[in-house]
């Protein structure tokens, strides 16, 4: 049972990265039906954009924790957000009435482009980041000794999680914004009719959904305490897998999707086999599709002639 | 003026086209600032940070400057523009390849600007081109051009291509690393059209195909490790093997549409690796097989000092040892299996089930409605497919020699899509093309390590920018109606 809740606590936790990751998948497929396979790779910048400033934070002697998270996240969230919006504009936006295909090549090209970009200019190695939060509150001891953890990482984790995560459905459910962009996912000729403007929306889309992947990048060096350039191609998949999970094109259902995937990836690892639990999270990713084609939470796609 | 302008766009004043090139440098900067002008540099257990503001703003100028000039080209000054921005990058590469006198110390830095003064040029050279011919037909001719040029060069280049690919082992410049070089594009060829089959004729979106290439490789060790079976004998099975792999894989994702099946594909091919990376009973988990049998020719080993009872290649055709006899050997076997392979496409193209596959990728519910019975058209483009990867794999163990599982990641899957794509889907001309293009072209530069990849990612882009349908876009009827007597054909 301790062992369990632990589990449970640490899939929550990696969860939260897929959910904020996935959460981009979804809402570029939901507004122009291609698989943003890049976004991964946008992931890992916000991680690496967030060692970055924090060690700029150092060199001008801000060290005061919570003031340096702050600043790691709008500033990952700020850059890499842009780096979002430049990888629509240069890789998508010329492709967006091309073969269908064309998106998808275009999309994975951005992809080894990024991956080794960051190589090229950060290194191969890993980065470490100091360990900025440590100790946590001990929720309950088996007889065996064995002692539940609720890190105080885990918990900042978990609040900022639903902070945007609340924030961001807020934007989408009642801002101008967010309306345009509901729009443009249901009819884009009709949006574009009623003076949306689609190119805006859509590049707002991108700016969105790698400003929560940078989130996650930034969540994502806080937990593990390390970060490299290929981090992004898994975790990315994975994410997909959530969104696919959770029925791509919702949001609820993306983020559900990832907390399940992060919960499953964990126990698998805890209950079976680590070194196959990658193999496990394809699995569902197959399951999924053949069974429930539209996900949790998604809306059945009919097929018109 | 007017002819140059043909877009709808107004012309840009010349404060406008300044306030533009700023916008886009802002955006650079904006870009560059946390990835170029920071690096963290590890020192020790931890990192340091150093900047490099001079080399950020350095890029962040070029671009400016870049995109100033494309302002001017579009206003119409594009004649000077070419013949400035021709002259500096020609005068660029002059003095790289003699290595007069370095002009940057950056070498980043450098061929950045190169690449930017290069781009210029194209696009003057386009521009320019694009006003001295009469407006009207732009949307067209984007993707007639290379179908017209296709069919009147293909017919000389195919033949000429072809001798080529099998004198070149044998001509004066070709030397051992020449010889490689082909083998692996040739490599990438075969598995380009194996690929094809697939994604070009069945237009199923595949992202896995590198689990056919591991499957076929490891049978091959596997196989011919253990039970003793040369290389010849061994092909069958490893294609044997992938193709059940093939329809094992196929049969549960079938109903997927395009994207979906591209992941789906993708997770099974990530699977297999993962599989063959942990399961060391079977496959020797990361530390890979070794000591994969070699193949021999009709017997003749091809090793300096052979062992005793089995004669050599050099001793039976009294030659000196080289290894370049192995080399050239291996080149004829690859060259052998993707004409194979080509053949194999071009003839099964024909068939009631080729047509099937086409008629498949253009429409499913019709295919449907005329009684095609699409699962199994789908798992015969997926097992053939399979087992043209392998093929290739066998071919890639013995040739090797040695095979983990670090060899058969995504990005080999990525690579062979690209090839596939890029070239134009369906095209098997377009698969050479690619293939030379995205293989050859990098190979050649290996030295340049991380760059070659960035570039590489690069290409991807622009080419399905420049031309989304693919380079030798250019889809052939299967079915021609025969020319009506008195109508010219």
């Amino acid at each position: 049972m301790e062992y369990f809740v632990q589990q449970l606590i640490n899939g929550l936790t990696l969860g939260a990265v897929y959910g904020l990751i996935a959460i981009g998948y979804t809402m570029v497929y939901g507004i122009i039906g291609m698989i943003n396979f890049a976004h991964g790779d946008i992931f890992m910048i916000g991680g690496f954009v967030s060692i970055i400033t924090f060690m700029v934070l150092g060199v001008f002697g801000i060290t005061w924790v919570p003031l340096a998270l702050v600043c790691m996240l709008v500033m990952a969230m700020a850059f890499t957000g842009l780096h979002g919006w430049a990888v629509e504009r240069i890789g998508y936006r010329a492709l967006r009435n091309a073969p269908r295909l064309a998106p998808l090549i275009s999309a994975i090209g951005m992809s080894i482009f990024l991956q080794n970009y960051v190589q090229l200019l950060q290194g191969a190695r890993n980065k470490p980041l100091p360990p900025i939060i440590s100790g946590g509150i001990e929720l309950m001891t088996s007889s065996e000794g064995f002692t539940v953890k609720l890190g105080y990482m885990q918990i900042i984790i978990m609040v900022t999680t639903t902070v945007i995560m609340v924030g961001f459905t807020l934007m989408i459910a009642r801002t101008p914004l967010g309306r345009q962009q509901r729009a443009c996912e249901q009819d884009m000729k009709m949006a574009r009719l009623l003076g949306v403007n689609v190119d805006r929306t859509i590049s707002l889309t991108f700016i969105m959904g790698a400003a929560l992947a940078a989130a996650a990048g930034l969540i994502w060096l806080l937990y593990y305490g390390i970060i490299d350039f290929y981090v992004g191609f898994l975790a990315g998949i994975k994410a997909f897998t959530a969104a696919v999970l959770g029925g791509i094109g919702s949001l609820p259902g993306a983020m559900v999707g990832g907390l399940l995937i992060g919960v499953i990836e964990v126990f698998y690892a805890g209950y079976f086999s680590s070194a196959y639990k990658d193999v496990a999270v394809f699995m569902i990713l197959v399951l999924v599709l053949i069974f429930l084609p539209t996900g949790l939470i998604g809306r059945p796609d009919i097929e018109k002639v | 003026m007017a002819a140059i302008g043909a877009g709808a766009e107004r012309q840009l004043s010349f404060g406008e086209m300044i306030r533009d090139a700023a916008a886009v440098a802002l955006v650079a900067l904006g870009l560059a600032l946390p990835l170029v002008g920071f690096q963290t540099v590890d020192r020790g257990a931890g990192m340091i940070l150093e900047t490099r503001f001079g080399a950020m703003f350095y890029a962040v100028g070029v671009i400016f400057v870049g995109r100033f000039v494309l302002g001017l080209i579009d206003a119409g000054r594009g004649r000077p523009i070419l013949a400035a921005s021709g002259a500096f990058s020609a005068a660029w590469v002059l003095n790289a390849i003699f290595d007069v006198a370095p002009p940057i110390e950056h070498v980043t830095l450098g061929w950045l600007t190169w690449l930017v003064a290069m781009t210029i040029a194209l696009r003057a050279w386009f521009v320019l081109r694009r006003g001295a011919r009469p407006a009207g037909r732009d949307g067209t001719r984007a993707g007639a051009l290379p179908a017209v040029w296709l069919e009147r060069v293909g017919r000389l280049v195919v033949p000429a291509a072809l001798t080529f690919a099998v004198v070149m082992p044998f001509l004066p410049f070709a030397d051992q690393r020449l010889v490689d070089l082909g083998i692996l594009v040739l490599t990438y060829t075969m598995l380009g059209w194996g690929l094809n089959v697939v994604v070009g004729l069945a237009g199923l979106l595949d992202l896995g195909y590198v689990a056919f290439y591991a499957v076929g490789a490891y049978s091959y060790a596997l196989i011919s490790i253990n039970l003793g079976l040369n290389f010849w004998e061994t092909l069958p099975f490893a294609g044997a093997v992938a193709a059940f792999f093939g329809v094992a894989l196929g049969f549960p994702v079938l109903r997927l549409r395009g994207d979906y099946l591209a992941i789906v594909t993708l997770g099974f091919g990530e699977m297999i690796r993962l599989i063959l990376l942990n399961w060391d009973d079977l496959s020797n988990g990361a530390k890979g097989i070794g000591d994969i049998p070699r193949p021999s020719f009709f017997g003749l080993q091809f090793t300096a000092a052979p062992r005793e009872g089995v004669a050599a290649f050099h001793e039976y055709f009294d030659l000196d040892f080289s290894p370049i006899h192995r080399v050239i050997y291996l080149y004829y076997i690859i060259l052998i299996l993707a004409l194979l392979t080509n053949w194999f496409t071009l003839r099964i193209r024909k068939l009631p089930i080729g047509r099937a596959w086409e008629a498949l990728r253009e429409d499913e519910i019709a295919c449907r409605a005329l009684g095609i019975n699409p699962t199994t058209t789908k798992l015969t483009a997926f097992a053939i497919g399979a087992t043209f990867g392998g093929f290739a794999g066998s071919f890639f163990a013995t040739r090797q020699g040695f095979i983990s599982p670090e060899s058969f990641n995504f990005i080999e899957s990525a690579i062979i899509l690209a090839i596939v794509v890029l070239g134009g889907m369906g095209s098997q001309l377009g698969v050479v093309v690619a293939s030379v293009v995205l293989i050859g072209g990098p190979e050649w530069f290996r030295d340049l390590g991380t760059f070659r990849m960035v570039a590489f990612g690069a290409l991807m882009v622009a080419v399905m920018i420049w031309r989304p349908q693919g380079l030798l876009a250019h889809r052939d009827p299967t079915v021609r109606l025969p020319a009506a007597p008195g109508r010219p054909p």
